[in-house]
């Protein structure tokens, strides 16, 4: 076993019914890394994450979690796991202290009473801590969340989409707060759906329908697909989008902005479909490096043609 | 900074923390709150002064074709047993009828002709009585009631040389003590039964409700990934419930002393002891419902498929001994049942534990049965 993995898992299988939901799941975080988990809507992310914490047991596969068998132990994992759900799960008709002190509770924290004012003082929920919880607006709940599951000092953080709806100054700080406690040795596994927090990440992973498709560092994410883009400007880019798709070399067109990304696997075909149609001057087709994004659109485009 | 202690066992702190929780929720859930008081309220008032078993003041309507003083004399003993209420007088046998037909008359009181010359020659004449006995339970006791109010109505009038008429006395002198209960008050048999159905109700609806709140918010997600163990969860939850239940015995006890001078004959500490026993009961049920059930309507289905079988089997609304065999085989596993001999006996009978102990064990049993099913059927996940 190795020490320095907090996540190490081989070929976990999840099925709902007839559902095949989680695939095959491999993965391995080393401990005080922040990795991102990215993928469409009912890839199976949620899932992935509660199999990691004990809250569902995988059909198959095995691993450790923090050193701790998956599949059977998980009370240990859940001491030393800070869970936060994707969607609000803390008592809406408790107050912010009243939330934190049960956690704090459940966790058979000694110190209770310090440790809450520690939380309520650093996430400045102190002056609000008796309105209850349900009257909070969304980014003050996550706030709360994230107070909640730091409460009893989890070596691993499961992030299920922290920021979803929350304000971009928000965002930014919660993800200086996830890069500081990430600098004291937490181990941070985010989903999200956000590509500049995924640029964030240590490392990435691309799940859909249930199959992780990728996982590297953003960069080497990027350059694995081995994508040609153009950026392409010019008027009424939506019809022109779709006279461009289907043509030789072109995979994928997508508006960003003023300006339409065109990638493709195809390098030779997309360059000659280029340099035919940038004859005509309205548009102008310029080379670029496709992003993070254009990634994974085309990732998502190619599990759905591959696996519906 | 802080130390996280690695309890591996029961842990007293979560217990405290998930029973101080359930408190504080409740407190501020007003409806349920509204509803712990207002249940046994509103019950109280519909059972007890609705419900009678022993209706009196019953409409009949009197046919006479004789004015004679035997007829009139039966007719005013009627009157007075307080069981008869006589409407006006039909004019003819069609209206009679009608009359009942309609429902708004239950007795027809038809005075044949020549009914007291009859009487005075000896003939026995009949009176006829014709009861609408679509609900044979409200005029049960009037038709028993008929018999001798008629024979000592007539008794005091035929002195003298007709006195040959009045029958002979029986052979054997029947002595009935109505014991514990001598006036036959209805309240007394069902205020402390009330103790049992609105504990039954109230008890498994709320605890029913309790787990699946939890998850239908989703906040069970949010419990299930502490270390909070299943018999933490259980118990700790219940406590607020036990609590709501000695409230709510104490409020149905004191008005039943109050409003119904309902005696308690024997010791209160038994009667409490019992009540927690029965309410620990109900309360396991309860959170084993809503570990079955997927939300909070399913929990309130669950609850009311149970209730109605303990209403109705228990001895609460039909006699228990009246039942065929089969329900009260069904009737003895439920706690009801128990309960309400257990109430019954140590109110009105005044009890003691020796007397008691053969309905004390059932619900015990049924109590450990329901704990081991409500552990096996708790979800430690989110399967
Ligand atoms: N408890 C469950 N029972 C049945 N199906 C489920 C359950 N949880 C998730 N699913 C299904 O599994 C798929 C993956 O869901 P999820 O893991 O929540 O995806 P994501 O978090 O990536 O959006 C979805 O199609 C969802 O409907
Ligand atoms: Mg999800």
């Amino acid at each position: 076993m190795t020490v320095d993995l907090a996540i190490d898992v081989r070929g976990l299988n999840k099925s709902f019914g007839d559902k095949h939901v989680v695939r095959d799941l491999t993965l391995q975080v080393p401990r005080g890394q922040i990795f991102g988990f990215l993928g469409p809507n009912g890839s199976g992310k949620t899932t992935s994450i509660r199999l990691l914490c004990g809250l569902l047991t995988a059909d198959s596969g095995s691993g450790t979690c923090l050193g701790y068998d998956v599949i059977r132990e998980s009370p240990a994992i859940k001491r030393e796991v800070g869970y936060m759900t994707q969607r609000f799960s803390l008592w809406e008709d408790l107050s912010i202290r009243e939330n934190l002190d049960f956690i704090a509770r459940m966790y058979g924290m000694t110190d209770r009473r310090a440790a809450v004012n520690h939380q309520l003082d650093k996430l400045g929920l102190a002056a609000r801590q008796h309105q209850l919880a349900g009257t909070l607006s969304g980014g003050w709940k996550q706030r709360l969340a994230l107070a909640a599951c730091l409460l009893h000092q989890p070596q691993l953080l499961l992030l299920d989409e922290p920021t979803a709806g929350v304000d971009p100054k928000a965002r930014r700080d919660f993800w200086d707060e996830i890069h500081g406690l990430a600098a004291q040795g937490i181990t941070v596994l985010v989903s999200t759906h956000y590509m500049d927090e995924a640029e964030r990440c240590h490392k990435l992973a691309y799940i859909a329908y249930g199959r992780l498709l990728v996982t590297g560092t953003a960069t080497e994410v990027t350059a694995s697909q081995k994508l040609t883009g153009y950026a392409v400007t010019g008027p009424d880019l939506t019809a022109y989008a779709a006279t461009l798709r289907g043509q030789p070399g072109v995979g994928q067109v997508s508006p960003f902005g003023s300006t339409l990304h065109v990638t493709g696997h195809d390098r030779a075909a997309l360059e000659a479909t280029a340099a035919r149609l940038s004859s005509d001057s309205a548009y102008r087709w310029t080379p670029m490096a496709p992003g993070l994004e254009d990634v994974f659109i085309g990732l998502m485009q190619d599990a759905e043609d591959n696996f519906t | 900074m802080t130390t996280v202690r690695l309890a591996s066992g029961l842990s007293w702190s979560r217990w405290v923390g998930i029973m101080l929780k359930e408190f504080i929720q409740l407190k501020r859930d007003r409806l349920t709150f509204g509803m712990i008081i207002g249940i046994p309220i509103v019950q109280l008032i519909l059972f007890g002064f609705a419900i009678n078993t022993d209706p009196k003041n019953l409409p009949a309507t009197v046919l006479a074709a004789d004015q004679g003083i035997y007829g009139r004399t039966v007719l005013w003993a009627l009157r007075n047993s307080g069981y008869f209420r006589f409407e006006h007088e039909a004019r003819n046998e069609q209206e009679a009828d009608e009359m009942l037909a309609r429902g708004e008359v239950q007795f027809v009181i038809t005075v044949p002709e020549n009914f007291s010359r009859k009487i005075a020659r000896g003939e026995r004449p009949p009176l006829l009585i014709e009861a609408d006995a679509t609900d044979p339970s409200a005029i049960g006791n009037a038709v028993t009631a008929l018999n001798n109010i008629a024979r000592n109505a007539l008794a005091r009038e035929l002195q003298g040389t007709l006195g040959r008429l009045n029958p002979p006395p029986d052979p054997v002198e029947l002595r009935v003590h109505r014991r514990y209960n001598p006036e036959g008050v209805t309240q007394y048999n069902i205020v402390p039964g009330l103790l049992g159905v609105i504990l039954t109700m109230t008890m498994i609806l709320m605890t029913g409700l309790a787990m699946t709140r939890e998850r239908e918010r989703g906040t069970f997600e949010n419990l299930l990934s502490t270390p909070a163990l299943p018999i933490e969860v259980m118990t700790g939850k219940i406590v607020p419930y036990i609590m709501i239940g000695l409230v709510q015995v104490t409020i149905v006890l004191s008005a039943a002393h109050l409003l119904f001078g309902v005696p308690l004959m024997g010791s209160i500490a038994l009667l409490y002891l019992c009540v927690l026993l029965f309410i620990a009961a109900n309360l396991t049920l309860g959170i084993t419902f809503s570990s079955i059930a997927r939300n909070q309507l399913q929990a309130m289905q669950m609850t009311f498929f149970f209730f109605l079988p303990s209403m109705l089997l228990s001895g609460f609304m039909f006699p228990f001994r009246g039942m065929p065999g089969w329900a009260q085989a069904i009737g003895s596993v439920l706690p009801l049942t128990h309960f309400l001999q257990l109430v019954r006996g140590i109110m009105l009978k005044g009890n003691v534990f020796a007397e008691l102990w053969p309905n004390i064990w059932p619900i015990i049993v049924f109590m450990s049965a329901m704990i081991g099913i409500g552990l096996l059927v708790y979800r430690r996940t989110l399967d």
